[in-house]
């Protein structure tokens, strides 16, 4: 912590990060929205743990929770509705000493990058994830998103919304190589901060849901959860250990073990209350970034061998004089 | 071409010695139900020629399914082998020799204008008493029919003769048939041996041996029964050919220009080159990504490249399509990306396996807005090899998407060409990391000619958002009017000062004259054999190809000007000038021609089809002939 190397007498780092180098753009989201509490959490985070900026970015796709890496001093890639986990992926096959983070909300994760979700889950890269997730479409205003609650009234679905949400927990937990699924609220920040490091320190893909007030267009659909007791606390020794202050807040408990994907299953299903803290954890899931590139210092000589052997297999050296006669 | 006068002249004479006609060339097809092993057979036949010193093109004849129904017109898979005794650029027009494994095949290929009216057909002959009593009609009648027309039909015991040899004809009966042909071309039997030998050579001997004894088999029953022999002479060719199909020739490009992220999603016919690329990325550090989907495969290939050296994504035009709006966000960040479509007969899932040049106008212009784009097209097989080596440069240099149209002619089509000698200056230096000095922007487009030059994560000081939206040089979000419209000037700038360094295509025949046929991709080969034929017969015609469709070079307009009529060969969709419907106000114009009139205000017709197959020389002979009247 602090950018200082206990182990080392000599070598101290010339550079302090403060919070300031982690922050660029003077945010434009409206007073009140839960971007601006993620935000908060992520620059501690990138200070705390003194994530070098040139060597941190963050994909996003599009929408409002997607705007964060523009009011990161970090590199940062403003992507498309939906595609921020490939473009993020493409970031870490290339370049492995980076820190990948990515933001996106309900309708990028949800909807229409749906498939990219699931196949990020699969191939279990190296990367730390916060699904932004308000429920609603914001930044188009206010259309029902796959995760809106049954009978939510918005612009498109003038008499409810129809259909049951999607529950992102669930979806997530099954999927093969799922390595690392968190839930928190926006509105629990220390929690918040305490879940998003654990992610980064998790190799492999950490997925985490956080639940997020839109001041404008649904205000109120988390009223009922954000009521202390409507949030169930997860703790274990090998997952969340949480203050004191947080285990007065929120009494509702439950010793979790993070290795134990069918309570997480059941954990995520559940309607009625917020399970909050890490649902589950395996870091024993082969990372894709790592398996699919082992050998990444080639020489010109190197390259040049390999084509030779390829061309020598087609190589034809034509006979002078032509056609013999068997 | 020269042809064969009458078999008679083939007859043995009185030594006993069969007569060699020498010939210029021969287009033979080898045709079998999917899975008999036609294609490998003329590939080798195809190499054997080569090393003989012969030109040669070989194309694949490719069903739509993996196991169409056996015995089927449709499901003909197979060869075609063109071999001459001159360079040879295309597949040719109609076949001179047929071997078919099956009346059904062959029947496919004669009733879709493939063969020539008395080509020499070498038919199976076991359906002639099969135990099926329908199989047994079925082929009866064929021939019966067949033998109405001027075809001269063999039929050959060829499962007979391969079961004193192995115990499964359909595993064999095409080196068999492989034999036969080395005979009738008067081809060296040890050659074809070690081509046998070369082609097994990780199976051991054990496979090796009865092929080769089946080779030899079907060359003695050749020189026993058929009563004509050809010769076709060397071209000359003396120095080290590799024959690859272009697919196979993009891979190896892909590898030769440093390239190491190749991100694609499965899609015929472009598959094959990342499946060769699979099979040796890895040993010079590279990774194939099959990603979930088209867009996913776009979307990694545009990360990869945005963290550093530019990455590939190979794709046919279904895919482009899908991957249209990432393509417009590497435009609009200023992000290189290598982008390969194997094009195939469209819209929609149209001819996955056949050829077409449809995709020129979708390439150019596919993306909302505004998003420059360079678009080149390969030639020839060579070509395809070099092409992902100039590309990654130009895309590199100009920060921006630059498309290779292949199409499934190159795709599938072998064709020797010199042995390329790897240069270091192909693969892109390393990524210059230095931190970034104060004051440089993102985007400090350069006055004249609107580049700039990458900041890429890792260069300390360089910290900044790129965006799809509109941004300014610092990568901002633009609020201001006018800064989107300073960022789509210089992004286009871009293109201008590319264009700067183009060469003006130089003209097949003179340079003026009565007619200039204009072709783009795949179709040079075979404009310039009938635009050639056409000079030598008298016609006043000459030929330019395109290399570079986005931006076009300098000074063809002028070309254009100096001809009577410009017409373009295209193998893509155009109203007929023929049909009454169609007049000057509603006749849709082949993709080539609509760009050039659109670009140069030239009168451009065109002419073009879908028949899905290569355009063969004598199709445009005639359009020459035709319009020279």
């Amino acid at each position: 912590m602090f950018g200082i190397n206990q182990n080392c007498e000599i070598a101290l780092p010339d550079t302090y990060y403060t919070l300031e180098d982690y922050q660029s753009n003077i945010p434009r989201w409206c007073p009140g929205c839960g971007d601006n509490s993620i935000l908060t959490a992520v620059q501690r985070l990138c200070r705390d743990e003194q994530l070098a900026p040139e060597k941190t970015v963050f994909v996003s796709g599009i929408g409002c929770s997607s705007r964060l890496p523009h009011y990161m001093g970090t590199y940062g890639f403003h992507g498309l509705h939906g595609r921020a986990l490939p473009i993020a992926e493409g970031v870490k096959i290339r370049r492995p000493d980076l820190n990948v983070f990515v933001n996106m909300g309900d309708g990028d994760c949800c909807s229409i990058g749906t498939a990219h979700w699931i196949h990020a889950v699969r191939y279990n890269m190296n990367m730390t994830v916060m699904l932004h997730d308000n429920e609603i479409y914001g930044l188009t205003k206010m259309q029902a998103s796959p995760t809106s609650p049954q009978g939510l009234v918005t612009n498109t679905t003038p008499k409810g919304s129809y259909l049951k949400p999607i529950k992102p927990l669930s979806v997530t937990l099954g999927i093969s190589n799922v390595s690392f699924v968190a839930q928190v609220a926006e509105w629990m920040p220390e929690l918040m901060f305490e879940i998003i490091k654990k992610a980064y320190y998790h190799k492999g893909f950490s997925f985490i849901r956080i639940v997020q007030r839109c001041p404008h267009f649904t205000p109120h659909v988390f009223d009922d959860l954000m009521n202390p007791d409507s949030a169930l606390l997860l703790q274990h020794e090998d997952g969340l250990s949480s203050s004191e202050t947080m285990l007065k807040t929120y009494k509702e408990q439950e010793i979790h073990d993070p290795s134990n994907i069918d309570r997480a299953r059941e954990l995520a299903d559940i309607d009625d209350v917020l399970p909050v803290g890490i649902l589950y954890r395996n870091e024993n899931i082969e990372v894709y970034d790592e398996t699919r590139r082992r050998q990444r210092f080639v020489t010109h000589k190197m390259r040049k061998d390999a084509l030779e052997t390829q061309f020598d297999k087609f190589l034809i050296e034509p006979v002078s004089g032509g056609n013999g006669h068997a | 071409m020269d042809k064969v006068d009458t078999l008679a002249k083939n007859a043995p004479d009185q030594t006993g010695e069969k007569k060699k006609v020498i010939i210029k060339e021969h287009i033979i097809e080898i045709v079998s139900d999917a899975g008999e092993g036609a294609q490998k057979a003329g590939q080798s036949f195809g190499g054997i020629s080569a090393k003989a010193g012969n030109g040669i093109w070989t194309v694949e004849i490719i069903p739509a399914e993996i196991q169409p129904p056996p015995r089927s017109k449709a499901g003909g898979s197979g060869n075609r082998i063109r071999v001459g005794s001159f360079y040879i650029t295309n597949a040719g027009d109609e076949a001179d020799l047929v071997v078919a494994f099956n009346e059904q095949s062959l029947l496919g290929r004669f009733e879709s204008g493939n063969l020539k009216p008395d080509a020499i057909v070498l038919l199976e002959d076991k359906w002639r008493n099969h135990a099926d009593p329908d199989i047994k009609k079925m082929y009866r009648d064929a021939i019966d029919d067949l033998k109405k027309t001027p075809l001269r039909i063999y039929e050959v015991p060829m499962e007979k003769e391969c079961l004193k040899i192995v115990q499964n004809a359909q595993r064999g009966k095409n080196m068999w048939a492989l034999g036969m042909l080395c005979s009738v071309y008067s081809r060296d039997l040890e050659s074809a041996r070690n081509e046998i030998r070369l082609t097994f050579a990780k199976k051991g001997e054990k496979v090796i041996k009865p092929n080769i004894d089946l080779l030899e088999s079907g060359f003695q029953w050749a020189e026993e029964n058929l009563d004509f022999k050809f010769e076709i002479p060397s071209a000359g060719i003396t120095k080290p050919q590799i024959v690859i199909n272009g697919n196979t020739a993009i891979a190896l490009g892909v590898v030769a220009s440093g390239m190491d992220v190749c991100a694609m999603y499965p899609i015929t016919p472009a598959t094959s080159a990342s499946h060769f690329l699979s099979e040796i990325f890895e040993n010079v550090g590279g990774v194939v990504h099959q990603a979930e989907d088209e867009i996913a495969a776009a979307a990694f290939a545009v990360g990869a490249s945005y963290a550093g050296k530019c990455a590939v994504t190979i794709t046919s035009g279904p895919g482009l399509a899908l991957k249209t709006e990432v393509l417009g966000l590497a435009s609009m960040a200023e992000i290189p990306l290598v982008l390969v479509d194997v094009q195939r007969g469209g819209p929609s899932t149209g001819l996955p396996t056949k050829v077409e040049q449809g995709d020129l106008l979708m390439s150019l212009f596919h993306t909302h807005g505004d998003a420059p784009k360079i678009v080149m097209a390969p030639a020839t097989i060579e070509d395809c090899f070099y092409a992902p080596v100039t590309a990654r440069k130009i895309a590199e240099t100009f920060r921006m998407p630059v498309y290779i149209l292949s199409d499934a002619n190159l795709a599938t089509g072998q064709q020797p060409f010199a042995k390329p000698e790897f240069k270091e200056e192909w693969v892109a230096p390393p990524f210059d990391q230095s931190p970034v000095p104060d004051g440089k922007q993102p985007y400090d487009w350069d006055e004249e000619t609107g580049l700039s030059t990458r900041i890429i994560p890792g260069q300390p000081g360089g910290m900044h958002t790129v965006t799809g939206l509109a941004h300014s040089r610092q990568s901002k979000v633009a609020y201001e009017p006018w800064t989107n419209q300073e960022g789509m000037e210089n992004r286009s700038k871009k293109l201008a000062a590319f264009q700067k360094t183009l060469q003006t295509p130089k003209v097949n025949g003179d340079d003026k004259g009565d007619i200039l046929i204009v072709g783009w991709g795949s179709t040079k080969g075979v404009i310039e054999e009938a635009v050639n034929i056409a000079r030598d017969q008298g016609y006043s015609v000459s030929s330019l190809h395109i290399k570079y469709l986005q931006p076009m070079a300098s000074g063809i307009k002028e070309i254009m000007q100096r001809f009577k009529k410009v017409i373009t060969v295209e193998i893509n969709y155009s109203d007929s000038y023929k049909d009454k419907i169609f007049d000057e106000n509603n006749r849709r114009y082949a993709n080539l021609a609509l760009l050039l009139r659109a670009r140069y205000l030239v009168d451009v017709d065109c002419w073009s089809n879908v028949y899905g197959q290569p355009i063969k020389p004598h199709s445009i002979l005639d359009l020459i002939k035709e319009r020279s009247e």
